[in-house]
């Protein structure tokens, strides 16, 4: 079994986003960054599980530059053998999802993971489109799969509720909550991770004419409105009179 | 002209669809042009779609299409997009639409922005989108600059709009191969409140439960304004609550109109998940707890006192 998993970076989930440059930008400045818990949590633990029994390698892959190789590492460390990193500046998902495709196309992977969003852009899109580029099957949202030869059979999310489906090899998943279970690295498997190697490729950004103008930050709430505890009558009344919403 | 992807719930739309439709006609109207509604499959009144914009609806059948399948579905809704020549392409943000939108995109050689949560704006022929990004902790402002343009458009972002009368149907035959995902079986529940991504009101709580048996008074409150329950991400991962109701950066993103807090302290992941409430009530004993500041109202005391009187004081204004 031949597995890709697709990683990004994206800012830890304590950060508190700041622009820059009047809004152009984001500022970057203090930001620590990790593996996005999606792709981490459930995609690669996932594919660790199957090459447990199923035997064969796991790749990751992601685009950026060099100061993703850390948190390329700690992928390695969790259990991919070895990782492709196309040096180019991501984009936007068009972009990444061609650049992904391109390398894959000549892989020869049997199922190529990816989380169900990356926590910085919400994007939901680079699974769908590097399906498409491939002309393969896409399962979206994926919580839980069992893999028998050649067949995998996946519970995925919908809306108040799940769908279970069956899908032959290759095909490409994204992967929710309830696929897998966070694992935490142990001294030995970080240390091996070191001596995996990382294929640095060429890349070149495909679509241009989708992008971010600007930034905004939300407007702030108003101060909050203190209720006495022994009084829900009036809490009712200001939910029912000011709020409008029961 | 615009094309919108009505999708169908077992032959019903849903008000998200409707929500679409009329964001299509707006659209539409801001670009001089008509919007038009694709449907798949069978449904029994899909004229009723002219009622929110659409001036036609355009229907396509084909047993390939019984069951959802992301390469089936986005090959026709591109051939119908080609055949139309749609300048856009309108789609609904939820558990279909993440693996059509930007399968559609790909096909058509579109330019493609998902998860919109305002009209776009015009300039000239390139239209402006916002997205919340960071889970809500920022906005983002695309520009769409291509020729074809697909949009996959987050529940809630307006209101369906009745501005017209029932349209004609026309079918229309489109090739769309086969499908390589085959749907097995399905477990939707049936009846009681809707589904949290869907919810208009929220009732949730968190460790300040102390544990699972302690939950009757937030489902009473929940059960007394027809609300759906949901949790913190601590109160699923010990199993106090099951997984699908944990809201939060890596649980569910919501967006109700009122989203009730009970024994949740506000950290920065459970925020980034809610913060698209209209309004948040949160009820902490701990005057110091991080969500007064991102609540409307405030309640400062002890949860287990405080909820079933608060239950009472609904049910007092209902009778
Ligand atoms: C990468 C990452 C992702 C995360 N994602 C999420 C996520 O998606 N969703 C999420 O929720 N969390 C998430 N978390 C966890 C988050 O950081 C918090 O730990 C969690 O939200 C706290 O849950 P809580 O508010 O229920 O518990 P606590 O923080 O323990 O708060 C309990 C609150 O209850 C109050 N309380 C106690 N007793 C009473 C009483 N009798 N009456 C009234 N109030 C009382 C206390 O004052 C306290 O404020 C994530 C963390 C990380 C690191």
């Amino acid at each position: 079994m031949k597995q890709l998993v697709c990683v990004s970076k994206t800012p830890d989930t304590t950060t508190n986003i700041k622009l820059a440059e009047g809004g152009k930008a984001l500022d970057s400045a203090g930001v620590n960054y990790i593996l996005n818990p999606y792709d981490e949590w459930y995609a690669l633990v996932r594919a660790v599980e199957l090459k447990a029994v199923a035997g064969g390698t796991i790749t990751v892959i992601n685009i950026g530059d060099a100061s993703n190789d850390t948190v390329i590492r700690k992928a390695l460390a969790i259990g991919a053998d070895d990782a492709v990193r196309v040096d180019m500046q991501p984009g936007n998902a068009l972009s990444v999802a061609k650049a992904i495709a391109d390398h894959a196309k000549e892989g020869g992977y049997d199922i190529i993971y990816c989380g169900k969003e990356s926590i910085d852009y919400n994007g939901s899109q680079v699974g769908a489109m590097l399906a498409e580029y491939m002309d393969l099957p896409y399962v979206g949202l994926g919580i839980h799969m069992e893999v028998e030869g050649n067949s995998a059979t996946i519970k995925r999310d919908i809306e108040g509720g799940t769908e279970t489906v069956q899908v032959n090899t290759p095909f490409v998943l994204s992967c929710a909550k309830g696929m897998a279970e966070q694992r935490i690295p142990n001294m030995r498997d970080i240390m091996s991770s070191k001596r995996k190697p990382i294929d640095v490729i060429s890349g070149e950004i495909t679509n241009t004419s989708t992008s971010i103008s600007n930034y905004d930050l939300p407007a702030g709430k108003a101060s909050v409105k203190m209720i006495d505890p022994d009084n829900m009558d009036e809490l009712v009344r200001l939910l029912k009179e000011e709020a409008k919403v029961l | 002209m615009v094309l919108v992807y009505a999708e169908n719930s077992d032959g019903k739309f849903k008000k998200a669809v409707l929500e679409t439709v009329s964001y299509g006609k707006k659209t539409a109207d801001l670009m001089g042009t008509e919007c038009v509604a694709l449907v798949l499959g069978n449904v029994d009144d899909a004229g009723q779609l002219g009622k929110y914009g659409a001036s036609k609806v355009i229907q396509v059948n084909n047993d390939a299409l019984a069951n959802f399948d992301s390469q089936t579905y986005s090959k026709a809704i591109s051939a119908v997009a080609e055949n139309l020549g749609a300048q856009v392409v309108l789609l609904n943000q939820n558990s279909s639409g993440v693996s059509l939108t930007g399968r559609v995109a790909v096909r058509l050689g579109a330019d493609c922005a998902s998860g919109v949560n305002s009209l776009p704006s015009l300039d000239g022929a390139n239209l402006q989108v916002q997205k919340k990004i960071f889970s809500g902790k920022a906005i983002s402002n695309i520009s769409l600059t291509a020729a074809k343009k697909v949009i996959s458009v987050t529940g809630n972002t307006i209101q369906p709009e009745e501005t017209g009368s029932d349209c004609p149907i026309e079918s229309m035959d489109v090739e769309v191969g086969s499908a390589g995902v085959q749907v097995v079986s399905r477990d939707e529940q049936t009846g009681g409140p809707a589904p949290l991504p869907e919810a208009e009101l929220v009732v949730s709580a968190g460790r300040g439960m102390k544990g699972p048996e302690n939950w009757g008074i937030i489902e009473d409150l929940a059960n007394t304004i027809g609300a759906t329950t949901a949790c913190s991400r601590p109160v699923a991962d010990v199993g106090w609550r099951p997984h699908h109701e944990h809201v939060g950066q890596t649980g569910v993103a919501i967006r109700p109109n009122l989203y009730i807090a009970a024994g949740i302290s506000g950290a920065i992941q459970h925020l980034a998940g809610v913060n698209s409430s209209k309004c948040i009530v949160v009820i902490n004993k701990d005057p110091e707890a991080p969500f007064f500041k991102a609540a409307d109202y405030g309640v400062c005391a002890d949860l287990f006192d405080v909820v079933p009187k608060l239950t009472e004081a609904i049910k007092k204004t209902m009778s």
